[in-house]
């Protein structure tokens, strides 16, 4: 029997079942797209925002406040439904309602050819991982441009570059903009894109579900954006109430973009679950599923769990602030702790979201470049279980000194501080990955070095932490900072780049230029650690977060790790040029299989067919098998006719394309 | 460290034990720097009780995760070291997919370190009385003290000192100086202290740093925190949590002196705010306060040319849905 | 030379160099000026207040304010305010940024045109960090009659008799100065009605202080402590945190 491992000379994409919608193609412009959603977008707001007006005429507005919240809240949820229904998001659904057949791809652009297919709503998994790469490349520079600002402006502690609104906004920007949405920053573009591919599949369950959730994000992108209009939100990204309800115009952006994101973060969980439980190929046993996908799919039961909390205590912050409900108003019988309850119930679950699949992306990057199999496969996966069902009773240690329950306290950090055992399993299957290994130190490989120094650091701060009476003088200061942006930044933006150096040949046929690469590599770690560690020394000094005046002694590191956050800007500057130039001019191909990994995506041509496999492979042996003598290649992608449905014979409710 | 499952050939160097032995070498020369050099030194300093433990725990703590790190790191150096793939070898390694020794061990290690820090850290939060972190409204860990209506030095009378927090300054009231307020926090030595840190508006968080107390200024609530402090001196007072524009700002100095002094202090504060009417005029001491009533006006709030009163109401007098 | 896109494995389309090249400069070019334009407008925004120089002569300089029951901006008509004078015109400026000298005995004089306001906690009506913590208080009624004259008092009665409007303070450096309003019964309903207010026609308090500026420079800032926005969740958002109306700098210049 031959085993097919090579894809064969790339053919025309399958076209499925017949479709409807023959004839003539409408012109470019008339079909949905971006430039549809803008002006779906700008028509829905003005209609939101006068059907607001309207509502809410008969609310005495009191002079002296100036600003009523209605017509801004109803104008984002017509925005966004007019974004959404100029993309085409509810052609289908129209369509189904009505009794007429659905669209071809080929009318949707999914499959044509040139760029046009990234500005649509389309039914390609890894249509939608491309443009989740773009949007979250253009979120995390917009976050970080505001990172500089803050840093600019802590350069000194009593002369002041921004005026203390400006600067609580930029400080709120940042964070918001980094939290709410790196959250999918792996997922997005590597999870959709490679989701598939790696468990043997040609789809994801539900695509319209999934291109949903990205086009939610561009959407809670712009009306985060547009706090800055009303002069931002003095919250941060945490937005405590009552601060939150006494806030002007800007804070309903942070509540109704946080809310968007959380519904695409549900979303995007909920696709990837039924993904993964359903669509893997025959053979694709759990005890081979490469280590991504286990990240994934935990962190999908953390989005599906955890998100609809925050949608909850965003939508109730909302209610607050333009029905003027009394939830988290204490003089008024609510309390301002139920929202840092509700608000931590989704925030811790929330980090573990963004840290978890930097793991899984790590584990991949090592096994390769080791050239051994993962240590400790059955461990990983359950580090990764363990950490995501733990993660959900931890959440008081945030809480720690805001007058709970007192009692509570040694519970939670008992809990906290077991979390680090399933995450010390990363470690473990990483070291015994590299004992006796072959090492190579190419970029993924160097990236993935630094992520374990990185997050060896915060996870260890995070144990300081998790000790409640060290935590008197931790919480809140930039202890606290340094440790969150040791995990996030150093795990999961290291992480990141560790992905896209190793997987953009094969998203793009392109590879990134290698000098540049090592450049970036090098800046990028050298300056992180240098603008990042001192934050400890600070915040043990006494110096609380989110200030703009801080202690005359502290001048001096604050002015290094300023200088320093420049020069890390710097360097992610360097990505940015080695990314544009590279994929718009200097367009090294890369089409073959340069790390000579096993797993099942680097089998196919690059970038991979519309249709990812021409047959459903068969799985026969895990990807992580190097060094094993005679070992089965992973799959076999072209079974013999009768194989898959020998396999299924008798199985109720077999689709009839899965057959021969 | 337990070594690969393989049998190594004779000139094969034993990792494993070059490995501890390096690691064992640096993490008892880290240990003892942390604990001889930079312990007495260790934030956030040891003017009062609840500051020395946390100085103690912090030192605990670093003793305990250095040699971690450092094993991590070794590791790590050395295997890139020592298992880089050397030019031309286009091998795979060897095929190692687990060892049942080393995860077990693992395991259980960490398990060990985790639970002993879990218990050591409780012991610490519990003895000094809540380890000069906010309690709430209801403590369970206090601090030993003899409660009275009248503080006098010399005892060891419980001082009791109500920090109020609000947009955006720190104001003190000493219910036991006929409840007087202050713009200064001023405390004696060696007496206990409990503050009652509340707030009258949105959540602010009282950080004392000299004296390693932290606790959440939340309106109508009071968060009760312990220390008594050991030296005299200054120490700065913080907000600690994100409280509108000028949080940045909100900051403010006290001072422990001796308990003399103190006395002399309050009793000059309260019979001064006592002359002029102030203290009379005074909210009646509480231990939360709502800001939209105000005792001595009741429900009659003069407003002349329609401006609201100081609370600022949450929605105009005149609009129906006001409860 | 002709590039190809290759995005499908079927279809190739060339795009020249100068195409791409033109595109990425043009999209470089609207992003750069799109974050300038945010960077000055809404996020270094406020640089659009002016600051009022004061300088010193012999050792003093005389700060000169006054607050009001509106004031005349475009946007937020109905705020309350404050006002700076300018020294060198005299001309009232719609800011509450100004700067004096470091180490220098600062003289102010501050009108309180607006309503008073019962205080929140009355511990604001003494007065605190001023030289000997008192203030000079004169009252006078719409028509000009002097009620109050010259009274040096070091606290101002805004409980049993309504006296109070707002306060001025420098927490940082412990000053704490409740602003008097003109007396309620006699004023009610004449207080001043057009911005920036003058003496003539409108009832008014007068009241002066001193306290040293510090040695070392910087910017310190300055509030009202009597949360009157109103509409606001416990009434200190509005005017109350927004620079030009009831919260401002002061800017201590060294030598």
């Amino acid at each position: 029997m031959a085993i097919e491992t090579h894809q064969d000379q790339a053919e025309a994409a399958g076209s499925g079942p017949p479709l409807g919608g023959h004839g003539a193609l409408r012109p470019w412009y008339l079909r949905p797209g971006v430039h549809l959603g803008v002006v779906g977008a700008a028509v829905g707001y003005i209609l939101g925002h006068l059907l607001g007006n309207f509502l809410s005429s008969a609310y005495q507005q009191n002079a002296l406040s100036d600003s009523n919240d209605i017509p801004i809240v109803l104008g984002y949820t017509f925005a966004t439904l007019g974004w959404l229904a100029g993309l085409g998001v509810f052609n289908d659904l129209g369509r189904q309602i009505l009794g007429r057949p659905l669209l071809a791809e080929i009318r949707r652009g999914g499959s044509e050819a040139g760029l046009s297919k990234y500005f649509r709503y389309t039914l390609d998994h890894k249509v939608v991982g491309i443009q989740y790469l773009y949007g979250m490349i253009a979120y995390f520079l917009t976050g970080g441009l505001f990172a500089m600002a803050i840093r600019s402006e802590l350069l000194s502690p009593s002369y002041h570059l921004l005026g203390p609104s400006q600067y609580l906004m930029v400080v709120g920007e940042h964070g918001t903009m980094m939290m709410m949405m790196m959250s999918s920053v792996i997922l997005g573009p590597f999870g959709q894109y490679f989701g598939p591919l790696l468990i043997g599949s040609k789809r994801v369950a539900f695509p319209r579900i999934e291109a949903l959730g990205f086009w939610l994000t561009p959407a809670a992108y712009v009306i985060l954006l547009s706090g800055v209009l009303f002069g931002g939100f003095p919250t941060g990204w945490t937005g405590y109430e009552p601060l939150a309800t006494q806030a002007t115009a800007g804070e309903d952006s942070y509540f109704f973009a946080f809310g968007l994101m959380g519904l695409s973060m549900i979303l995007a969980g909920f696709n990837m679950i039924v993904t993964v439980i359903n669509y893997r190929a025959p053979g694709m046993r759990w005890s081979r599923l490469p280590m991504f996908v286990w990240s994934m799919f935990t962190v999908s039961f953390l989005q599906v769990l955890a998100v609809p909390v925050l949608v909850g205590a965003c939508y109730m912050g909302l209610m607050d602030r333009t029905f003027q409900t009394a939830f988290f108003t204490n003089q008024l019988g609510g309390s301002s702790f139920l929202y840092e309850d509700l608000f931590w119930f989704f925030g811790h679950p929330e980090v573990y979201i963004l840290a978890l699949p930097g793991f899984g992306v790590i584990s991949e990057v090592v096994a390769v470049f080791c050239r051994k199999p993962l240590f400790g496969y059955k461990v990983a996966a359950a580090g990764m279980l363990g950490v995501g069902i733990l993660s959900f009773f931890v959440w008081q240690h945030h809480l720690f000194d805001s007058g709970i329950n007192p009692d509570m306290r040694p519970l939670f950090m008992l809990t906290t501080e077991l979390i680090s055992i399933p995450t010390g399993f990363i470690y473990l299957v990483g070291m015994g990955t590299f004992w006796k290994a072959r090492i190579r130190f190419s970029i993924p490989m160097l990236f993935a070095l630094a992520f374990y120094f990185n997050f060896l650091i915060g996870g260890i701060s995070g144990v300081f932490l998790s000790d409640v009476p060290a935590d008197t003088t931790e919480h809140g200061s930039f202890f606290v900072m340094a440790h969150f942006h040791y995990t996030i930044m150093g795990g999961l933006i290291f992480a990141f780049m560790a992905g896209i150096y190793y997987w953009l040949p094969k998203m793009t046929g392109i590879k990134l230029n290698e000098k540049l690469g090592k450049l970036h590599f090098w800046t990028m770690f050298i300056f992180f650690n240098t603008t990042f560690l001192p934050l400890f020394a600070l915040g043990m000094m006494g110096m609380p977060r989110r200030v703009f005046e801080y202690a005359r002694n502290l001048e001096t590191l604050n002015d290094w790790v300023s200088i320093s956050a420049f020069c890390l800007g710097g360097s992610i500057l360097i990505f940015v040029i080695n990314f544009v130039m590279s994929m718009l001019f200097w367009r090294e191909p890369e089409v073959g299989n340069p790390w000579r990994a096993r797993s099942l995506e680097w089998q196919l041509s690059s970038p991979p067919p519309p249709e990812n496999f021409k047959r459903v492979p068969v799985i026969l042996s895990s990807s992580y098998d190097y060094g094993v003598k005679d070992a089965l290649p992973v799959a076999d992608l072209n079974p013999p006719p009768g194989v898959i449905g020998a396999a299924y014979a008798g199985a109720p409710g077999v689709p009839a394309g899965l057959e021969a | 460290m337990t070594t690969g499952p393989q049998n190594e050939s004779p000139h094969e160097p034993q990792h494993g034990r070059r490995l501890f032995l390096i690691w064992l070498i640096l993490a008892l020369a880290a240990d003892l720097v942390i604990w001889f050099i930079w312990y007495p030194h260790m934030p956030p300093g040891d003017m009062s009780d609840s500051a020395r433990h946390q100085q103690f725990d912090i030192a605990v703590l670093a003793v305990s995760a250095a040699p971690v790190i450092i094993f991590v790191l070794l590791y790590f150096t050395y295997s890139i070291v020592v298992w880089r793939v050397r030019p031309g070898d286009e091998d795979d390694g060897e095929p190692i997919y687990g060892n049942t020794k080393v995860q077990v061990s693992w395991i259980a290690g960490t398990t060990v370190i985790v639970l002993f820090l879990f218990v050591f850290g409780t012991v610490e939060l519990v003895g000094p009385a809540g380890a000069g972190a906010g309690e709430g409204p209801a403590p369970i860990w206090k601090l030993a003290g003899t409660q009275s209506a009248v503080w006098a030095p010399g005892g060891k009378t419980m001082l009791d000192v109500q920090v109020i927090g609000q947009q955006w300054a720190w104001t003190y009231r000493y219910p036991q100086f006929g409840g007087m307020e202050s713009s200064e926090l001023m405390l004696p030595v060696d007496s206990p202290v409990t503050f009652h840190v509340t707030s009258l508006d949105v959540i602010h968080s009282f950080w004392a740093y000299q004296l390693g107390v932290k606790a959440d200024a939340n309106p109508q609530v009071d968060n009760v925190a312990y220390t008594t402090a050991k030296s005299l001196g200054g120490f700065t007072v913080r907000c600690n949590e994100l409280c509108g524009i000028w949080h940045g700002a909100m900051f403010n100095y006290g001072h422990v002196v001796s308990q003399a002094a103190f006395q002399t202090w309050a009793s000059g504060v309260q019979s001064k705010e006592k002359a002029d009417g102030i203290l009379a005029a005074l909210p009646a001491y509480a231990l939360t306060y709502d800001p939209t009533v105000i005792p001595q006006l009741g429900a009659n709030l003069p407003k002349v040319d329609g401006i609201t009163g100081a609370a600022g109401y949450y929605y105009p007098p005149s609009d129906p849905v006001t409860p | 030379m002709r590039v190809y896109v290759r995005l499908r494995s079927e279809v190739v389309k060339p795009v020249s160099v100068t195409a791409r090249a033109a595109s990425l400069l043009v999209a470089f070019l609207v992003v750069a000026g799109l974050v300038t334009f945010v960077a000055i407008y809404y996020v270094g925004g406020a640089s659009a207040l002016p600051t009022v120089h004061y300088a010193a002569s012999a050792g003093q300089v005389n700060v000169v304010l006054q607050e009001d029951p509106q004031n005349n901006s475009a946007s937020k008509p109905d705020w309350v305010s404050y006002y700076v004078q300018d020294p060198a015109t005299q001309k009232w400026v719609h800011t509450t940024l100004f700067s004096v000298p470091a180490n220098t005995k600062v003289n102010v004089t501050l009108y309180g045109y607006d309503g008073c306001t019962p205080l929140r906690n009355n511990f604001y009506s003494q007065v605190q960090g001023t030289i000997g913590n008192t203030v000079t208080l004169s009252q006078f009624d719409q028509h000009g009659k002097e009620y109050l004259t010259d009274k040096t008092t070091s606290v101002i009665n805004a409980w049993s008799d309504c006296n109070v409007g707002h306060t001025f303070a420098i927490p940082s450096l412990g000053v704490y100065v409740p602003v008097a309003s003109p007396n309620a019964q006699l004023s009610a309903n004449n207080l001043c009605s057009s911005s920036p207010c003058t003496t003539s026609g409108n009832p008014y308090a007068k009241e002066t202080f001193s306290f040293m500026s510090p040695a070392h420079g910087g910017v310190f800032r300055w509030q009202c402590l009597v949360p009157c926005g109103g509409g606001f969740l416990d009434g200190n958002s509005g005017p109350m945190q927004t620079l030009g109306y009831m919260m401002g700098e002061m800017d201590v210049v060294s030598s």
